[in-house]
């Protein structure tokens, strides 16, 4: 995921909240800063309650200062990201941007909190028994709580699979496997493969209660650093994964920003809080829930179309909405994430091509491109340019419509793979429709965030990939809906303030998360 | 936990007769076992992982449609594949279609590699004594 400076070019002055805001360049970002604000001068400030909250990319380091109580963005700074040696340069650069213009504010900050997806992010393997069962809610569990999942790993491992996750810099292992009562053989099995291993990342044991405490036994004694929680699935197909989330959370907390040297910066702020994911989701809840006093906007879906992946987060029961659907499988999560790592923008665009269908393709083409003249080979040419080249910004007028068209179509497929499908047979009864996964067919809000669509110059055409074409007849992905575009790219910082000051998140992203309507052109 | 044997119950096929799984499921847990429920249209696979995950000591298969001949096709070969080498497979409920001689409908089932098989109106008594005797309780 890209945040950066990058992803902001001039906006065109339709987006800015009317004639008298003012689009400032502040460094290479553009600013827009809200009329009441621009009165403010420096000195105004000593009054207000201010946040100051910090997004550490992988690439770019970005701090937004808020006036708590207006909910207002007062100014935005970026800078490199400097993982590999203090982390805090890179965020001193940006907080200068910040001050300069509007004088010293973040000393006398009454917040100052960040989320990080920098050094990989919170790199997870998730383990579990079966796919279908125990595996996909131990997956559920990383992705919820804002993971980066590198593999999820079924039934009885080998040495193998172990010296592969070895090779990958895991930060957390979840292990999960039977049912409360049910199959124990093979997560002691894969205890004891764990404790033998060179792995030094914190385990979380989150299967069959009845063997737990053995399980927890074998790997401490091998001094594995181990949590245990409740079973992701204590019973068949029913998913529990609070708990998991919330040692995922604290081990994110208590170990991994140290690991990741993100501590550096804990004298600097009042703490790295979350993985950004986490905080674009805490964001997508609060806004779907409201603040305790505020009505929120009920369900809706949020995509996220960063450089290496897509991310889907729903915020939906998922109920079927159609008369006599018979639901089978795992009930997912309320809140539910999807990573898909084949569909980014730039550093994994080469997978697109793959990851997409042709006909999918083609059909958006002719709808996208209005000089007609689309080909698979034009895209095919351009996906290998622009994978080759990370930071690259569409300008030319080609370059824009072909961006367009294949962001719609990661969109597609990503809200796709994310939603619940039907599947219909026949019996001697008649038709019968069953529905795997979420019904989304209701959800009628729809909010893009991410680098391509923030700094897009028709988002709308883009993200409309999100409602279901009418081909998709079996996809239970929205029907309509309205599209929205975080347009300051402010939901993961706003993310960070939902526990703290949930009203003042509430109104900040329904100040800045606006609607957006059909463009002429693409 | 495990000294109540765990059963998977379920419906197979394209089945959605309900009433009798609700009956066998109460049947069976007052009886003592713990019983995994799967509910009506389960495939071979959802029995099979089921019954993985809950480290099953039996599979109760129901099929009242008349199509348990082709449902059922390679249960047992699947379950071998899948690690459950010495599950307890019973089927019942009206497995074939038409009026067929029971015992020659039995044997069919019997050669396909379920351990019991019952015919239409069976009572659950019978298979909760069965499945005690069987499973050494």
């Amino acid at each position: 995921m890209v945040r950066g400076p990058k992803s902001e070019v001039q906006k065109p002055k339709s987006k800015s909240q009317g004639a008298k805001s003012k689009g400032e360049y502040v460094g290479r970002w553009t600013v827009d800063l809200e009329p009441r604000t621009t009165d403010h001068g420096p000195s105004d400030h000593k009054t207000m309650s201010i946040a100051i909250l910090c997004d550490i990319g992988s690439t770019f380091t970005k701090v937004v200062a808020i006036d708590c109580e207006e909910a207002t963005v007062l100014a935005v700074g970026a800078a490199p990201t400097t993982i590999d040696r203090d982390v805090g340069d890179g965020l001193r650069h940006a907080v200068a941007q910040v001050e300069e213009q509007i004088g010293p504010v973040f000393s006398r900050a009454d917040l100052r909190l960040a989320c990080s997806s920098a050094a990989g992010g919170l790199r997870m393997v998730a383990i579990g028994l079966v796919p279908n069962l125990t595996a996909e809610a131990a997956k559920w569990a990383a992705l919820g709580a804002g993971a980066k999942l590198l593999q999820t790993l079924s039934f009885k491992l080998s040495e193998r699979e172990i010296a592969a996750i070895d090779g990958t810099a895991v930060d957390i292992i979840l292990l999960a496997g039977g049912i409360d009562g049910g199959n124990s053989d093979t997560i002691l099995h894969n205890a004891r493969l764990l404790a033998r291993s060179d792995l030094t990342a914190p385990i979380i044991v989150a299967g069959n209660k009845v063997v737990q405490d053995k399980v927890a036994d074998i790997l401490c004694r091998a001094g594995k650093d181990v949590r245990v929680v409740d079973n992701v699935m204590p019973q068949l197909e029913t998913v529990n994964i609070e708990q998991a989330r919330g040692a995922i959370r604290k081990l994110f907390l208590e170990k991994i920003v140290i690991a990741k040297g993100l501590d550096r910066i804990q004298d600097l702020i009042d703490g790295v809080v979350m993985p950004t994911p986490s905080a674009v989701m805490e964001s997508a809840r609060l806004l779907s829930r409201g603040d305790g006093r505020n009505k929120g906007w009920g369900e809706l879906i949020v995509v996220d179309v960063g450089g290496a992946t897509t991310d889907v987060h729903s915020m939906a029961s998922g109920s079927p909405t159609l008369p006599g659907v018979v639901r089978k499988g795992l009930v997912e999560p309320w809140d539910k994430r999807t990573v898909e790592g084949d569909l980014g923008m730039r550093y994994s665009a080469a997978g697109l091509m793959a990851a997409i269908e042709e006909a999918d393709l083609l059909r958006i083409g002719v709808q996208l491109d209005k000089e007609g003249r689309f080909t698979i080979t034009e895209m095919e040419r351009f996906v290998a340019m622009i994978s080759q080249e990370s930071d690259r910004i569409c300008t030319s007028e080609r370059e824009i419509v072909l961006e367009s068209i294949i962001a719609r179509a990661a969109i597609e497929t990503a809200v796709t793979r994310h939603a619940g499908k039907l599947n219909h047979t026949f019996t001697p009864h008649g038709k019968m429709t069953i529905q795997r996964g979420k019904d989304l067919t209701g959800v009628r809000r729809i909010i893009g965030t991410g680098g391509v669509l923030v700094r897009h110059r028709s988002p709308h055409c883009v993200l409309a990939g999100a409602v279901r074409h009418p081909d998709q007849a079996d996809i239970l992905t929205p029907t309509e809906g309205r599209l929205y575009l975080d347009k300051d790219y402010i939901i993961a910082a706003a993310g960070l303030l939902a526990k703290p000051m949930p009203q003042t998140a509430f109104k900040l992203l329904n100040q800045y998360v606006t609607e957006i309507y059909q463009e002429e052109r693409c | 936990m495990k000294d109540r044997k765990t059963v998977i119950l379920g419906v197979v096929g394209a089945d959605v007769h309900a009433v009798g799984n609700k009956i066998l499921n109460h049947a069976f847990t007052e009886a003592g076992f713990h019983v995994v429920n799967i509910g009506v249209l389960s495939s071979q696979q959802d029995f099979i992982e089921a019954a993985i995950e809950a480290d099953a000591d039996a599979l109760l298969v129901s099929s009242l449609y008349g199509h348990g001949e082709l449902d059922c096709q390679g249960f047992r070969d699947r379950c071998i594949e899948a690690g459950l080498d010495d599950i307890i497979i019973y089927i019942g409920g009206n497995l074939v279609i038409g009026k067929q001689d029971w015992d020659g409908v039995k044997e069919r089932f019997l050669a396909m590699g379920f351990d019991r098989a019952y015919p239409p109106g069976t009572l659950p008594e019978g298979p909760i004594h069965d499945l005690k005797k069987d499973l050494g309780v």
